[in-house]
């Protein structure tokens, strides 16, 4: 997907003057983020449950050749195939070519995040294939031609009328007004297309190591006709989706269902080992399974970004953060939005590039509280704020202005001391009857004028509580 | 007045700038309240900021300095009373972090780590108080007032400090306490968050200010004067009938009452 992490500020300003995205951001408090409250409420033993699951990411994490190696290997004995691809232009490659070489017409894809990174619908349309998302949400916006606006939910942005009205101009249906008549009518489109599919490309939210599994949740069983109906079956998944054993698999699939939409259990659980065995009735003579680092590498050689790779994309971080309930998923300019989105989208394309990103929170650790593996993301937004400040790690990405150094040296000179904060403060109270000016003849350009569109200044005080306490 | 209190306690004030600076009513308050509890502060006048601006901006540089100056200001204090979550929680989650390289400073931050107490965990946690009745001025007419209260980022997430300040609101004379929606969301402020995106955090403040109104409470209880600077200057800016006041300074005016008639 093209990267546009630059953009983030005057894509949040046109998010903010959305009325539609705005209202349609405010459902998510009540929604999935009270569900995940309600659901991990319900559960017993919910808190240790999420260290079980933080304690299996960890472990799989610091051992992630060796589980990789054994997953690989155990696909490899159920009759599938592995490509490792370093980066989302060797991914892509694979999946293209394999489509042309296996004259592959019409691809039906289930939910991916990892082929928004690739771009892969493009470049499967670029090479003659058809390509069509299936997941409700993701049909909508590939029909819109948008990005992902949500982790789980990528059409959240969308009301029921915008819906309508892009069937009625994409697909000549019918102005439609009810929920359950665009959900037919997607479902017929759809239905179409599985049947003349020759490839089903799906994600992963999970591989077993020890057998070999592909593990897919969703709601709407597109994941399952992706894996079953067409002759082939592609999988694409990140690096760090592998997890030791079922038994394990089946904690990180409690706390993933119930982050990301409340539910105890989705709709479907598909769980696909290999392809078709001769003796099977059904599924797909071709079973791949590309894993893709694309960057990952890079979180896992650092020991401070590393808990970014236990993410098991659950969206619940979004839903808490206040951040993202005003600035919506797009804003962030790439496929990951959100506080989580704020630390992978950067390292995995341009931290520089990404500066805005790191910053695009107020730490209030919502995201954190909200994690099922108690990922500390705002340790993590902290650690690239450092290193975009003084770039210590990452020298080339030090992208403070002089400018920003010398407040920083100034304030700090200013707090050292009793004597220079009071200088500090009187210098302040002289400037602030002035300051009212200020902000209003410089329209919105400075700092103050921005501050004060929204509050008033604090009055500054005749003495400081040091003064009057003295006296 | 009632001092149950035998021996006078002693601890030590880390005031925090914004109060010394911009609110020294609410430093006074806290004072206050602290001697009726029986507490005498001891208060060190070469404090300055803990350094949180500039640990938050990512200029570990420039925070190291005034970490190490608090480190050193508040070594031999038996208890440190910082009437903030967020400073609080710089000084006893983030200088571990900060000076994670450097373990001799490590050990000290730590040590001065299991001394902090913000304001409201000192009096329930520290010194056990949970109920008020014994310390209100007999004699005075206690105004009733109805409140919401805001929790402060820091003080719930960094220290699980969601308890303490509604068990002090609950307990207080004259106060009914009305919650408000999403009191767990910030309110935007973020200090230079609220600087670098001031119109997102616009938003964020006008969904706080809506829910605050809502409640038809005449006060809005905070227990970080950042977050009431914040919420302060929002109030005023869209004309909304409440007040914005520290969870200290109310204590202390329930405790001390009205002489004669109550409004």
């Amino acid at each position: 997907m093209q990267v546009k992490t630059k953009q983030f500020n005057e894509a949040a300003s046109i998010a903010l003057q959305d009325e539609k995205i705005q209202s349609n951001l405010l459902g998510l408090y009540g929604g999935f983020h009270q569900a995940r409250l309600d659901a991990s409420a319900a559960t017993p033993n919910w808190s240790e449950l999420q260290e079980r699951g933080r304690a299996i990411k960890a472990h799989t994490i610091a051992n992630l050749d060796i589980y990789l190696r054994m997953a690989e290997e155990n696909v490899r004995k159920a009759g599938g195939k592995v490509f490792f691809a370093k980066d989302s232009e060797e991914a892509t490659r694979y999946v293209t070519e394999l489509a042309q070489a296996k004259g592959v017409k019409t691809v039906v894809k289930s939910k991916s995040m990892v082929s928004e990174e690739m771009g892969l619908n493009e470049r499967l349309e670029e090479a003659g294939v058809e390509s069509v998302e299936t997941d409700l949400g993701e049909y909508i916006i590939q029909l819109a031609g948008e990005a992902p606006f949500h982790i789980i939910a990528p059409a959240i942005h969308k009301s029921r009328e915008d819906v309508s009205e892009l069937f009625e101009d994409r697909l000549n249906s019918p102005r439609y007004t009810g929920i359950n008549d665009l959900a037919q009518e997607a479902r017929r489109q759809l239905r179409e297309k599985f049947i003349a599919a020759d490839m089903g490309i799906t994600g992963a939210n999970f591989i077993v190591a020890e057998t070999g599994t592909l593990v897919l949740v969703t709601n709407e069983g597109n994941g399952r006709m992706c894996t079953s109906m067409p002759r082939i079956h592609v999988a694409i998944t990140g690096m760090e989706k592998v997890v030791p054993s079922i038994e394990d698999m089946g904690i990180m699939l409690r706390l993933l269902i119930r982050s990301a939409t409340g539910q105890r259990i989705s709709s479907y659980v598909t769980a696909v080992t290999g392809p078709r065995l001769r003796e099977d009735e059904d599924g797909p003579e071709e079973f791949h399974l590309v894993i893709v680092d694309n960057g990952r590498s890079r979180l896992l050689a650092d020991p401070e970004l590393r808990e970014a790779l236990y993410c098991l994309r659950c969206g619940a971080c979004l839903n808490a953060c206040p951040v993202y309930r005003k600035v919506g998923g797009h804003s962030y300019g790439w496929v990951y939005p959100g506080p989580i989105g704020a630390i992978v989208s950067p390292m995995l394309t341009n931290l520089s590039d990404a500066k805005d990103l790191p910053y695009a929170s107020s730490l209030c650790g919502a995201c954190k509280e909200a994690c099922p593996v108690k990922i500390n993301l705002p340790r993590m937004l902290l650690y690239l704020r450092r290193q975009l400040a003084e770039g210590d790690n990452y020298p080339q990405h030090r992208t403070s202005t002089i400018r920003e150094r010398l407040a920083m040296k100034a304030w700090r000179v200013a707090a050292s001391s009793p004597f220079t904060m009071s200088v500090a403060s009187n210098l302040a109270k002289f400037a602030q009857p002035l300051l009212p000016k200020v902000a209003q003849d410089s329209a919105s350009s400075s700092p103050i004028a921005a501050w004060t569109r929204h509050r008033a200044l604090p009055k500054i005080p005749a003495h400081p509580f040091r003064k009057r306490r003295k006296s | 007045m009632m001092a149950p209190v035998s021996a006078p306690v002693r601890a030590s004030l880390f005031v925090t700038c914004i109060i010394d600076q911009l609110y020294p009513e609410a430093g006074e308050s806290v004072v206050s309240v602290l001697r009726r509890l029986g507490v005498e502060l001891d208060f060190n006048p070469a404090q300055t900021c803990c350094g949180q601006p500039a640990f938050n901006a990512g200029f570990w540089g420039d925070a190291k300095p005034l970490a190490r100056q608090t480190i050193d200001l508040l070594q031999s204090d038996k208890y440190v009373v910082v009437p903030s979550g967020s400073c609080a929680s710089m000084m006893r989650v983030f200088y571990a972090e900060l000076f994670h390289d450097e373990p001799q400073m490590q050990n000290r931050a730590a040590s001065l780590a299991s001394r902090t107490f913000e304001f409201s965990e000192y009096i329930v946690d520290v010194l056990g108080i949970t109920d008020f009745s014994a310390y209100t001025d007999a004699d005075s007419t206690i105004s009733t007032r109805k409140v919401t209260y805001h929790e402060g980022c820091h003080l719930r997430r960094e220290l699980g400090a969601l308890t303490q300040p509604r068990t002090l609101l609950n307990s207080l004379p004259g106060i009914e306490l009305v919650e408000m929606e999403q009191s767990e969301v910030c309110c935007g402020f973020g200090g230079t968050f609220s600087v670098k995106y001031p119109d997102i955090s616009g938003a964020m403040l006008n969904d706080k200010l809506t829910f605050a109104a809502d409640t038809g409470a005449d006060t809005l209880i905070a227990c970080d004067s950042s977050c009431l600077m914040h919420i302060g200057g929002g109030i005023q800016k869209r004309g909304i009938d409440i007040k914005p006041l520290h969870l200290a300074s109310l204590i202390d005016e329930q405790l001390a009452g009205t002489v004669g008639d109550a409004s």
